[in-house]
């Protein structure tokens, strides 16, 4: 259960590293990949998947 | 490029993003609530919570329901498992046609439609799976949800690194701590899934249940298809039921022994743990092969795919695959024939243990009917005899 928790916070903590370099970047095609790689965080974090 | 188109950009991106997200979101969860209603057969005289039988389950995803379907002459207990890998739906549906329509004269059959709930709740995560099916039937059509063969992560995460199975410590893949086929024997204080089969084996322990048979489906690719798997004490039973099927029913099953050493299986675990005979039965499924192409409600349910096809051409299957494919009527009516053909011997040989039932249609008649034709119409059903999965 304590695991489980950490878990997600790590998950908050991972989102909110990939939202700050998305806003970073420079690149379009970078940015794309940041949104890509960032909603299965998203999902997993909001309990949907 | 100026400084406000940058951050105009970067908004119509994540808005976008977010947008893909909540369409996914929203059917991930749609799916994940999805209510299928059972309409008890009229031989349903009880149905129980998996909680009754240990309490550490109770206000989990996986205290699913218990169909029991009693005789007014006492006889033997049989318990018959659908849902334990959820991806493979003619489990499932055979447990639906059992509790809808099956009626017994003597002894008891414990039904569960969703031994793994959980697993029922979500799909392989990044496989692109359909979310659910549809078997039609005579007043439209009832939906069921797709489910996957593990426990959703959103009930039990994360996993170990490792999986050691208990009490055997044996090592086993990591995600198959997942598995509720293989985490038996389960126990008290561990995951989800391992409370789940510690509660199943409550269950038979108190019950006294004679037989367990685990109803799944399996790839084309994978050796142990279209066969009965059975524990030392069931091995004269499947053996005999092979054959009186191959011989009357229309189409042939195997037998094989349930390896000692492989752990955590209901087919060997049940047997060692409990009094009961633990049997296992597969049915083929093509939606199962890694060699398959679009993986769709089509090829769930017709079972047709001509790159499975092509797989047999060049001897990769253990099952013959042409372009009739395996179609989920087949799968569901093997299992529902071998069930009667497993009790009709059963009951021949322990003659005061036996177990007759009524009302659950054979392998011919299943397919020359359509499942849909034993789904009731939960609009026209009594409000009581109505339960939800
Ligand atoms: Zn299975």
């Amino acid at each position: 259960m304590i695991i489980t928790i950490l878990y997600y916070l790590l998950t908050a903590y991972i989102s909110f590293l990939i939202v700050w370099n998305l806003l970073k970047r420079k690149k379009w095609q970078e940015e794309i990949l940041y949104i890509i790689i960032l909603m299965p965080f998203l999902l997993r974090l909001f309990r949907l998947k | 490029m100026p400084f406000n188109w940058l951050y105009l950009r970067k908004f119509i991106l994540i808005t976008l993003g977010l947008v893909l997200m909540v369409f996914a979101g929203v059917s991930f969860y749609e799916s994940r609530h999805l209510k299928e209603p059972v309409v008890l057969s009229q031989g349903v005289t009880q149905v129980k919570k998996l909680s009754d039988y240990f309490r550490g389950i109770r206000g989990t995803i996986n205290d699913s329901n218990i169909y029991i379907l009693e005789g007014v002459k006492p006889g033997g207990t049989i318990l018959i498992l659908g849902g334990t890998h959820p991806e493979e739906p003619g489990s499932r549906l055979t447990t639906w046609i059992l509790a809808e329509n099956a009626e017994v004269d003597q002894g008891r059959v414990f039904v569960i439609n969703s031994a793994n709930r959980s697993a029922t709740t979500v799909t392989r995560l990044g496989g692109g799976y359909p979310p659910d099916f549809t078997i039609p039937t005579p007043w439209g059509g009832q939906k069921f949800r797709m489910g996957d063969r593990w426990s959703n992560p959103l009930d039990q995460w994360p996993d170990p690194e490792a999986y050691i199975h208990y009490p055997s410590r044996q090592e086993l893949a990591y995600v198959d701590i997942r598995n509720l086929n293989r985490t038996w024997p389960g126990r008290a204080n561990g995951t989800l899934t391992e409370k789940t089969c510690y509660a199943l084996i409550q269950l038979i322990r108190k019950e006294k249940v004679d037989i367990v048979i685990d109803l799944h489906e399996a790839e084309l690719q994978y050796p142990v298809i279209s066969t009965i798997v059975a524990h030392e004490k069931g091995q004269d039973l499947a053996a005999l039921a092979s054959m009186m099927i191959s011989g009357t029913e229309g189409f042939s099953i195997g037998m094989e022994y349930s390896p000692p050493a492989l752990h955590g299986l209901s087919h060997r675990e049940i047997g060692d743990h409990t009094q009961a005979i633990s049997l296992l039965l597969e049915a083929p499924e093509p939606f199962l092969d890694a060699t398959r192409g679009r993986t769709d409600r089509e090829l769930l349910l017709e079972g047709k795919d001509e790159f499975v096809v092509k797989a047999g051409k060049h001897g990769l299957l253990f099952e013959k695959m042409d372009e009739n494919g395996w179609p989920v009527e087949v799968r569901v009516g093997r299992h529902c024939s071998t069930i009667l053909q497993i009790l009709e011997l059963w009951s021949e040989e322990n003659p005061g243990k036996s177990v007759m039932v009524k009302g659950v249609p054979r392998y011919a008649e299943v397919i020359e009917k359509g499942i849909g034709n034993f789904l009731h119409d939960p609009a026209k059903a009594d409000s009581k005899r109505i339960y939800y999965e």
